[in-house]
């Protein structure tokens, strides 16, 4: 942002007072017009996702079978209780949630990460590595699942053939397994996200200024300590935004539980439970929304953490 | 690709977004010997990753009498292109290849269109509630779908239509339902990407169109619009790819399996194909086809994309 010399008076216009001539200087036809130009989106911004939002919180303290609205009955926090105390899948969907977001904190985030620093290093052919590692994140994660359904089936998967165990008692149903399957689908995630956090780091350490790795290097420092020290404190900007990526990709987490088995047996998640609740049989809106509450404030933490790093004060820094 | 780059990915550099595959970058460290370790590495990573898809293109080239006679982890047989036209034929993949296309084309145009009214607005005006409406837009995007699942789909069973419009007699089970559900989802993504972009455009381009008696709507449409063709050019190709591979909508709101989009209807691979592993290959690598060729054509406008406006969850 330092370089461009557009970007001074575009800075220079966002205190409120400055300009406030221009205001003067729009025309009642030109407000018209404005007033269209913020007020459809912002109508279909507020209708379509914070209205419902709003309604889910309102339903979260209702019970209702879908049926008429006549039919919703107000039970204050029951359903939180009820979820907390009396259903078995949501203690195991934490866990997973949890397990989910520190697979790829751990894992997955850091994988791509090196990826990216080996691939910045402007080894041959970095261009062939990176469109192989880049590939999935152009895959959905419903079309991810079905393919490592294929590779991790019991009696036609790779894998199995792999490890010598297909064919035999000892073979695996990966995806079936609900002492593994959750790990299977970790690792099937893995496979998306860090090709999606290397090319992001790729980016960062491209817009790294190299006369601060110079200076480092001129100090005496080593690889490892100029990346730790000096390289990666640099990519600030870029650091936020991985951080919320993999933490709000954990919480979205759904459309591969989805696929493999609906996100029951080992892979329930917040979310997929959120749906069994919703449609099916025996509709419960209370318990979903309870649950899609609960989904909700999990997320306004990273939310909110991005939001005052994007739009807070430091933003320029 | 020269993005006078204003977003917050990168926001240190001075000449990031795009370009990041093409490798070049003329910083030489160490020799090539140094590099011998790194290679084997990224090697084996890279025959690691390329592993599932190679295993699915082989199965869905082979007929299914050779898988069952040599077994699946085995080179005998012939290999044809017979199980990706039967999954095609028998699997309705026509009809879902059209139904994704009714939906990905409307909601990128509508979202480009909505997002860069809103970025103008937020970004070349001043007025009091500005940056308000944009953390509002920017919020929003962020959420798991799942929060407002249950109202949205209860809204549009209320909703009656005349059965003309709709065999429901309701919002669901139509395009509208799910074309109106990205878009509302996505605006606030490209909000806030174009409007950082928008940012950095000098205010002198719209100052003299103003002294010159330009409106409002000549200012965003005849002057900001098209100095933003790189942003729109990136944020439509990501968009595309988003929308296109959007499980949960069409799974939300539509009950019929013939109006499901491609990635939807991966889910009914398995049911529709039985343990025929063959076909669910093919029908799976069918899916991947339209995203692929955009990676391969638009690869520079996605990834200039995704590093653009960074933010997406």
């Amino acid at each position: 942002m330092s370089t461009s010399t557009n970007t001074s008076p575009a800075r220079a216009q966002r205190p409120a007072a400055a300009p406030a001539g221009r205001v003067r200087r729009l025309s009642r036809r030109d407000k018209w017009v404005l007033s269209f130009m913020v007020g459809l989106p912002t109508l279909i911004q507020l209708i379509l996702v914070w209205i419902p939002t709003l309604l889910s919180a309102a339903l979260s303290l209702t019970r209702w079978n879908g049926l008429s609205l006549d039919d919703i009955k107000p039970t204050g926090v029951d359903n939180y209780e009820f979820i907390a105390q009396n259903y078995p899948p949501f203690w195991p969907a934490v866990q997973h949630n949890v397990l989910w977001l520190v697979f790829l904190a751990l894992i997955a985030t850091p994988l791509g990460l090196l990826l990216a620093i080996l691939l910045d290093q402007n080894v041959r052919g970095t261009k062939i590595y990176q469109s192989i590692f880049f590939t999935p994140v152009m895959l959905s994660l419903a079309l991810i699942g079905v393919i490592w359904q294929l590779f991790y089936n019991r009696d036609s998967g790779l894998l199995n053939f792999l490890l010598g165990t297909a064919g035999t008692p000892q073979a695996v149903d990966w995806f079936g397994d609900s002492h593994v399957n959750i790990w299977a689908a970790l690792i099937a995630a893995t496979w998306r996200h860090a090709g999606y956090v290397m090319i992001l780091y790729l980016a960062g350490l491209k817009g790294v200024d190299p006369t601060l790795r110079e200076a480092a290097q001129i100090d005496g420092a080593n690889a490892t300590q100029t990346f730790f020290r000096v390289i990666f404190p640099a990519m600030r900007p870029v650091n936020v935004i991985i951080i919320v990526i993999t933490v709000i990709e954990s919480l979205r987490a759904f459309d591969i539980v989805y696929v493999i088995n609906r996100g029951t047996n080992g892979l329930e998640l917040i979310s997929a439970l959120v749906i069994q609740n919703l449609v099916g049989e025996g509709q419960v809106i209370g318990v979903g929304s309870a649950l899609a509450v609960i989904l909700l404030v999990i997320s306004l933490v990273p939310i909110t953490f991005y939001l005052s790093r994007a739009f807070g004060k430091d933003k320029e820094a | 690709m020269s993005i006078i780059k204003p977003a917050p990915a990168a926001a240190t550099g001075n000449n990031v977004a795009g370009g990041q595959l093409t490798g070049t970058g003329g910083k030489s460290r160490g020799p090539a010997k140094k590099h011998f370790g790194i290679h084997i590495f990224l090697t084996v990573m890279a025959a690691m990753w390329l592993i599932p898809l190679v295993w699915t293109i082989f199965t869905a080239l082979r007929p299914k009498a050779d898988t069952d006679k040599y077994g699946y982890f085995s080179l005998g047989g012939t290999f044809n292109f017979d199980n990706f036209v039967q999954a095609w034929t028998q699997g309705g993949f026509a009809q879902y290849a059209l139904n994704s296309a009714l939906i990905t084309i409307p909601s990128v145009v509508l979202v480009l269109f909505f997002a860069s009214m809103m970025a103008f607005a937020v970004s070349r005006v001043n007025w009091k509630f500005n940056v308000t409406l944009l953390i509002m837009f920017t919020a929003g995007n962020l959420l798991p779908p799942q929060v407002l699942a249950a109202p949205l789909f209860e809204m549009f069973k209320l909703l009656e239509l005349p059965y003309s419009v709709s065999d429901s007699g309701s919002l669901l089970n139509t395009y509208i339902s799910v074309i109106a559900v990205d878009t509302a989802f996505q605006i606030g993504f490209v909000t806030f990407v174009l409007s950082n972009y928008m940012k950095a455009l000098s205010s002198e381009l719209t100052e003299a169109a103003l002294v010159d008696g330009a409106g409002i709507w000549r200012q965003y449409w005849e002057i900001i619009l098209p100095l933003c063709r790189p942003a729109l050019a990136a944020m439509g190709t990501l968009e595309v790819i988003f929308i296109y591979n959007d499980f949960f909508w069409p799974l939300l709101f539509i009950q019929s399996g013939d109006r499901l989009p491609l990635t939807t209807a991966v889910n009914n691979l398995q049911g529709q194909f039985l343990s025929n592993y063959n076909l669910i290959a093919a029908g799976a690598m069918i899916t991947a086809i339209p995203t692929l060729i955009i990676y391969l054509l638009l690869q520079r406008h996605f990834v200039a994309g995704l590093t653009l406006g960074s933010s997406k969850g």
